[in-house]
């Protein structure tokens, strides 16, 4: 049984002079009690993803593929329904920036009242819902503008957690969190899955996603370029993208990956990692396919 | 030669922050600065940097006392410390190119334009920015490479001492390694010290000679 099964979900912005590919045939599920982190270098198509299933794209993009939750395609059903069965109370979301996503004239608990009572939930739990989501309840009567990010993050969490969706998808929900407060987030977001939830998280701190995924899509260039159980991708990388990024890590080689990522308004026909990897060669001209998308994978066995 | 803070009492109106702390760079040191969010830690760097007046205490720059901040310190002192801030995007000018945005502090000085187009050459090629990205405004790039366009503006006047203020939390693994990188290089060519604020143990334990920390606030102000 899965809760959210996306197949090859593709996302592509018009602009005047250019196409931007953002999200390139993407294909994922998500099982109830499952931890999945979606990792990737800033602007590889992440938040894209978040965002289409939230049917919150800009008019110019064209989505086409599916994401099933159940029956009903959330890309496909449309605003009214989405409105009324999914955002909220199927699919829950934190926001990448708390800053823009919070009303600036309303106190914290009035949102959270107002999210609890909008779910037929008590609009009392508004402190418990808050301390969950480790924000003291005094901070719950300032105005967004009085609270610095790291209590605005936890803010956005507490009304994500507020409905209690059986799939949260939480965008960099540690953005401006100190380490105890990050902590904090992340084994809330591993309790929701052991309690049956399930959490697609969404992140560029390699660290977090290892301290809490049962398994790691690596995102490069628009596509996912291996998925795999956590503990294999973070003990032994099958593509060599994965192996570079963690390298970068200051715990491990602390190397910087040589050169940049393609643009994506004009990415190359081949692997998108070949200009940047020391395994490339004439084969890479051609796109790779299976569960890790390289000609040359460093652990052989997860192709097969 | 050092970049010192003693007996710092510093907050926002009558607000108190710190409260008589003292922090000491030395040249060519790294010093690693922890502590929980709302315990001052940025607060400190401002003072350091010479954009914030302290309530009480001062701040000596190689052995001399500054009085004062912002302006009324003379630029040649000011242009000694330099900071690199938690958000490109909140320390970037977005009419600006990148270009511009490293031109800038040489700019300020009245620099000459050939000693302005050659330095951001130099620099941009040290932050790892290529020429078309060079044209185009923090808009039209991520936040690693604006973040890259930041460094090189930081480094535009050879700082004896950079302040990095979680510069490189929101950055993915990859770019924060390649700021480290180039900030450990200027340090091996010109002895910079350097204060890197951050919450991330293994980032510290790599980078950092010595971390002091900044005890927690009232829960009031978390």
């Amino acid at each position: 049984m899965t809760l959210l099964q996306i197949d090859g979900l593709s996302v592509r912005f018009r602009l005047r002079d250019a196409v931007v590919q953002a999200v390139t045939d993407l294909t994922l599920s998500v099982r109830p009690g499952e931890l999945l982190a979606v990792v990737g270098e800033s602007g590889c198509g992440k938040s894209v993803l978040a965002h289409a299933l939230f049917g919150l794209l800009p008019r110019n993009a064209e989505v086409t593929g599916r994401a099933l939750m159940g029956e009903v395609d959330v890309l496909r059903c449309g605003e009214k329904r989405l409105a009324r069965e999914i955002r909220g109370r199927r699919l829950g979301l934190v926001p990448q920036s708390p800053a823009t996503a919070l009303t600036p004239v309303r106190t914290g608990r009035s949102l959270l009242a107002e999210t609890l009572r909008a779910h037929r939930r008590d609009p009392g739990l508004a402190d418990t819902v808050a301390a969950d989501a480790g924000l003291d309840a005094h901070a719950l009567d300032r105005y967004p503008f009085e609270l610095s990010g790291g209590m605005a993050q936890r803010l956005v969490t507490a009304l994500a957690l507020a409905s209690d969706p059986p799939l949260l998808i939480a965008d960099e929900p540690t953005t401006g969190l100190d380490r105890p407060l990050v902590d904090h987030t992340l084994d809330l977001l591993r309790r929701r899955c052991d309690n049956g939830g399930a959490v697609l998280l969404i992140t560029h701190d390699l660290a977090a996603a290892e301290r809490v995924a049962d398994t790691v899509a690596v995102m490069y260039a628009s596509r996912i370029v291996e998925h795999r159980p956590a503990p294999d991708v973070f003990a032994a990388p099958a593509h060599p993208y994965t192996a570079a990024l963690l390298d970068a890590l200051p715990d491990r080689a602390f190397t910087p990956i040589p050169g940049h990522p393609p643009m994506l308004t004009a990415l190359p026909p081949g692997c998108a990692f070949a200009a940047r990897c020391p395994r490339a060669d004439t084969a890479c001209a051609s796109r790779p396919g299976g569960p890790v998308a390289c000609h040359h994978p460093l652990v052989s066995e997860a192709v097969a | 030669m050092s970049l010192t803070a003693t007996g710092i009492r510093a907050g926002y109106r009558g607000h108190s922050v710190l409260d008589d702390v003292s922090l000491s760079i030395g040249a060519g040191e790294t010093v690693g600065l922890r502590g929980p969010s709302g315990s001052g830690k940025s607060t400190l760097v401002r003072v350091l940097a010479l954009l914030h007046t302290p309530d009480a205490g001062h701040v000596s720059l190689d052995g001399d006392r500054i009085d004062g901040a912002r302006h009324r310190v003379p630029a040649d002192v000011r242009t000694r410390i330099a900071v690199l801030f938690q958000s490109p995007r909140a320390a970037a000018d977005p009419r600006l190119s990148l270009a511009d945005l490293i031109a800038e502090p040489l700019r300020a000085l009245r620099r000459p334009r050939e000693h302005v187009a050659g330095r951001v050459a130099e620099l941009a090629d040290r932050a790892g920015l290529t020429a078309d990205l060079l044209t185009r405004r923090p808009h039209a790039v991520s936040d690693g490479q604006l973040q890259r366009a930041c460094l090189a503006r930081s480094l535009a006047h050879e700082p004896r001492y950079l302040l990095c203020d979680e510069a490189t939390t929101m950055l993915d693994a990859s770019t924060q390694a390649l700021v480290a990188t180039v900030i450990t290089e200027q340090q091996q060519r010109t002895g910079m010290g350097v204060l890197l604020v951050s919450h991330d143990p293994a980032l510290l334990a790599r980078r950092a000679d010595r971390t002091e920390d900044l005890p927690t606030p009232p829960a009031s102000v978390r």
